[in-house]
């Protein structure tokens, strides 16, 4: 069974070079039979992964323990879900399933697109094709999932396995690599696309109308896989933050930021046929740093504390890296010709401008990320020496580029194309922005002075504020006409243009997390050594240590403190803050308590036993302002997200008609 | 020209605020990495700066003291061993135990000692980093 997987893995690998070498040929050669082939290759690279995988799978929950990766990363006593689970677990498993992922994504736009585009797609294969076979070449020669133990032949039968890594025994953390890599992988498509189209001559708009459901679909699961992710680490880790710009975390991040940067700009060039090479650019980025991110995880080229393992695929990366950025500059700078824009910015008061300023900050705040992630490896290129920098730079950095990006948030939708007016602008604003004083002043009276927090509530509520005038106007508008009330007349706003409403229903919820985010800004944190019996205090809490108690099932062993919650007198219930060590692994992990209420989560870790005193308890208690808002406004986001994807009742044509007569003129001049 | 003028301002502006705070975040939290016998050869006047070191701990070396935690870690290559002392208020990390890999993030001291601030511990043999997650608690990051 073992051979069959890795010779699957083999096979895809051949296959996704000729599927790369027909597509590419028959493109260049007009050879409709490779073409035709090397599209059947796709499929078949997408059959032979699913055995692979599923093989993989099988051994994972039948706990064959011949297989090394199953020996490593699971055992007997794990639910079935994380024996699943741990098929992303590792190293060989996880590249397995990016491959497998991939290789799905080239199935499903091959079929989606079998009868359109049929000079973009043996590109857009040859793309895909090329990034499978980096990621083939990796499962087959660099990180092969099939390494058997020799049982019977030096080394003995395996009772049990290793278990996977008990922080990972959490369900959110069951779904969160699949999410993410989703979202990495799924950028390929756009990307494939974009540079199908420049090898065709085509840089028009086919390819961004063609990608940006699929553009959409996928931040929207990059998104997922961060929250997700951040969520994880809240619940789990233990130190009750849930983002610490570690080089992992910020290598999700940055292709986010990115294709958020691509999904604004290319209304630019949808609407007004401007900044083509700029969106070609920031889609090759996004691509690019969906395989950086990947390599930044997998290589443990930045050390952090989680990146004690190195590995050697590293340069295996970078090479990739090299010839696809170096392929796709030179292809971009080829064409320049053809992504010249139509029409030039009139006026720093104007839509273009608030998107142009809207990419412009997200790219500094890309660039900052990146820089800080990769500052030890900079610092030690260019003087010699390995120095890094902690949270205090990114949040300098990036909490005033956010407070920017909230501030566009409101400001851009509103904002007149080509150019606005003062007067206009006052009439459009006076409401949001009386809506902000007011609240500025309010928080201020109420005793809050810390100003970033000022700032971004005021902020907040700027922006909702605009939302909700948008949607007020738009349905009291249909209301009126259609003689129906102004809840359907809602639904019938957005419905008839799901784009633009499912987008400031993003946008809210971007808000709301903003206003979750600043909650941190009023944290508060004890940490107690206590007895059976004591008290102590947090906020507004009464912390009564009424029990500690142990035991043991076959996956973990466990010590847990019940801690009755008071606040002014009145008892509100136990929290049960818990340590577990792992029997397989022997490691021990953290599983918090939490109280969440919307004002504020009250959290408390069993830290340790104390060293000093075998009786007492470290127990490290936090209250989180606001935290529950984060959440809130992700699932908020992601709603939006959904309605983006609906497709619009009333189909608005004249912006492109417009659009598709100055693209039919300078294709004929380029002729 | 103009209006092309006002965002080249603008924009200036923007990347040079952007630029400033980025400086003054670097040096705010800088921290370089050291060998225990780069320290072992650092001048005095270089004790201020934050360092991140790290050492396999010396088998019994822990020792508690209050608040306070002393032990040493080693450097099998150039076999030498620093004097830490731990004064952060966290608790230590579980996999902080003799033999274990410890990272300690502070400050040298005019007596050749370490203080440190924050500890990262990895047990040698069980560690297995979690594939692209944090498969340890970071280094305090809400606070360091």
């Amino acid at each position: 069974m073992e051979t069959l997987g890795a010779f699957a893995l083999l096979l895809a690998f051949c296959l996704s070079i000729y599927a790369f070498a027909a597509s590419v040929s028959g493109a260049v050669w007009k050879k409709p039979f490779l073409i035709v082939s090397g599209r059947r290759a796709v499929y078949a690279v997408f059959a032979l992964l699913s055995v692979a995988s599923g093989i993989l799978i099988y051994a994972l929950m039948t706990s064959d323990f011949r297989f090394a990766y199953v020996a490593a990363r699971s055992n007997k006593a794990m639910p079935a879900v994380y024996k699943f689970a741990a098929w992303w677990g590792g190293q060989e498993g996880s590249l397995l399933l990016w491959s497998w992922l991939l290789s799905f994504y080239s199935a499903v736009v091959l079929w989606t697109n079998r009868k359109k585009h049929r000079d973009l797609l043996p590109w857009v294969i040859a793309v895909l094709s090329f990034t499978q076979i980096f990621f083939c070449t990796l499962n087959v020669f660099v990180e092969p999932a099939f390494q058997m133990l020799a049982v019977g032949k030096g080394v003995q039968a395996v009772p049990d396995g290793n278990g996977l890594n008990p922080l990972l025994q959490y369900w959110l953390m069951a779904i969160h690599p699949p999410a993410l890599y989703l979202g990495y992988v799924g950028f390929i498509v756009p990307f494939a696309f974009a540079f199908a189209s420049l090898v065709t001559k085509q840089p028009g708009e086919q390819w961004i109308a063609t990608t940006r459901r699929w553009s959409l679909i996928t931040w929207g699961f990059q998104s997922m896989g961060i929250m997700l992710g951040q969520g994880w680490a809240y619940a789990v880790l233990g130190w009750g933050g849930y983002w610490g710009w570690d080089p992992v975390e910020n290598a999700s991040l940055l292709p986010w930021i990115t294709g958020t940067a691509f999904l604004h700009s290319v209304m630019m060039q949808e609407k007004k046929g401007m900044m083509k090479i700029w969106n070609m650019v920031l889609i090759s980025a996004t691509y690019f740093l969906c395989i950086f991110g990947t390599f930044l995880t997998r290589s443990g080229v930045v050390s952090s504390v989680h990146a004690f393992a190195q590995s050697s695929l590293g340069t295996w990366f970078l090479g990739f890296l090299c010839i696809g950025m170096v392929v796709t500059t030179f292809l971009i700078l080829r064409r320049l010709d053809y992504l010249k824009s139509e029409a030039q910015l009139e006026s720093v008061l104007s839509r273009e401008s608030s998107f142009l300023f809207n990419n412009l900050i997200l790219l500094a705040s890309c660039f900052a990320v990146l820089w800080g992630t990769l500052f030890p490896v900079i610092t030690e290129a260019v003087m010699g020496e390995k120095i890094t920098v902690g949270a205090p730079f990114f949040n300098k950095v990036n909490i005033p580029i956010g407070l920017f990006l909230l501030l566009l948030t409101g400001v851009g939708p509103l904002i007149a194309w080509r150019r606005s007016s003062w007067e206009s602008l006052k009439r459009a604003f006076r409401w949001p922005a009386a809506g902000m004083f007011l609240t500025m002043a309010v928080l201020g009276a109420l005793g809050i002075h810390h100003a970033f927090a000022l700032i971004s509530f005021g902020l907040c509520v700027f922006v909702l504020v605009t939302i909700a005038m948008e949607f007020w106007k738009g349905s009291r508008a249909i209301a009126a006409k259609n003689q129906m009330n102004l809840v359907r007349a809602m639904f019938e706003l957005t419905h008839r243009n799901t784009r633009r409403y499912g987008g400031y229903l993003v946008h809210m919820g971007i808000v709301i997390m903003f206003i979750g985010y600043t909650g941190a800004a009023f944290n508060k944190d004890t940490t107690k050594e206590v007895r059976i019996g004591d008290r102590f205090q947090i906020g507004r809490y009464d912390l009564h240590v009424k029990s500690v108690s142990d035991g043991d099932n076959p996956n973990y062993s466990w010590q847990r403190a019940v801690i009755g919650v008071y606040a002014g007198g009145d008892y509100l219930g136990d929290l049960q803050p818990e340590r577990r060590v792992y029997a397989a692994s022997q490691q021990p992990t953290s599983e918090v308590s939490i109280r969440r209420r919307l004002n504020e989560d009250l959290y408390l870790n069993f830290a340790s036993m104390s060293q000093t005193d075998a009786d007492k308890a470290i127990i490290q208690a936090y209250v989180f302002p606001l935290v529950s808002w984060i959440w809130i406004g992700f699932y908020i986001l992601m709603f939006g997200t959904l309605v983006c994807l609906i497709p619009s009742k009333v189909k608005y044509s004249y912006a492109k008609t417009q659009v598709v007569g100055v693209y039919a003129r300078q294709s004929e001049t380029a002729k | 020209m103009k209006t092309y003028l006002r965002f080249g301002v603008l924009v200036a502006a923007i990347i040079g605020t952007l630029a400033w705070l980025a400086a003054s975040g670097i040096n705010e939290s800088k921290t370089y990495y050291k060998t225990i016998s780069e320290l072992k050869q650092l001048p005095a006047s270089e004790s201020g700066k934050r360092m991140r070191v790290t050492g396999d701990v010396v088998p019994g070396s822990i020792k508690r003291d209050g608040e306070r935690v002393h032990f040493q870690i080693f450097e099998k290559e150039h076999n030498q061993t620093l004097n830490v002392v731990y004064m952060g208020k966290d608790p230590l990390p579980d996999t902080f135990r003799d033999s274990a890999q410890a990272m300690a993030d502070g400050k040298l001291q005019q007596d050749g000692s370490f203080h440190a601030n924050s500890i990262a511990a990895k047990c040698p043999s069980k560690y297995e980093a979690a594939p692209g997650k944090p498969a340890q608690q970071p280094l305090n990051p809400a606070k360091s």
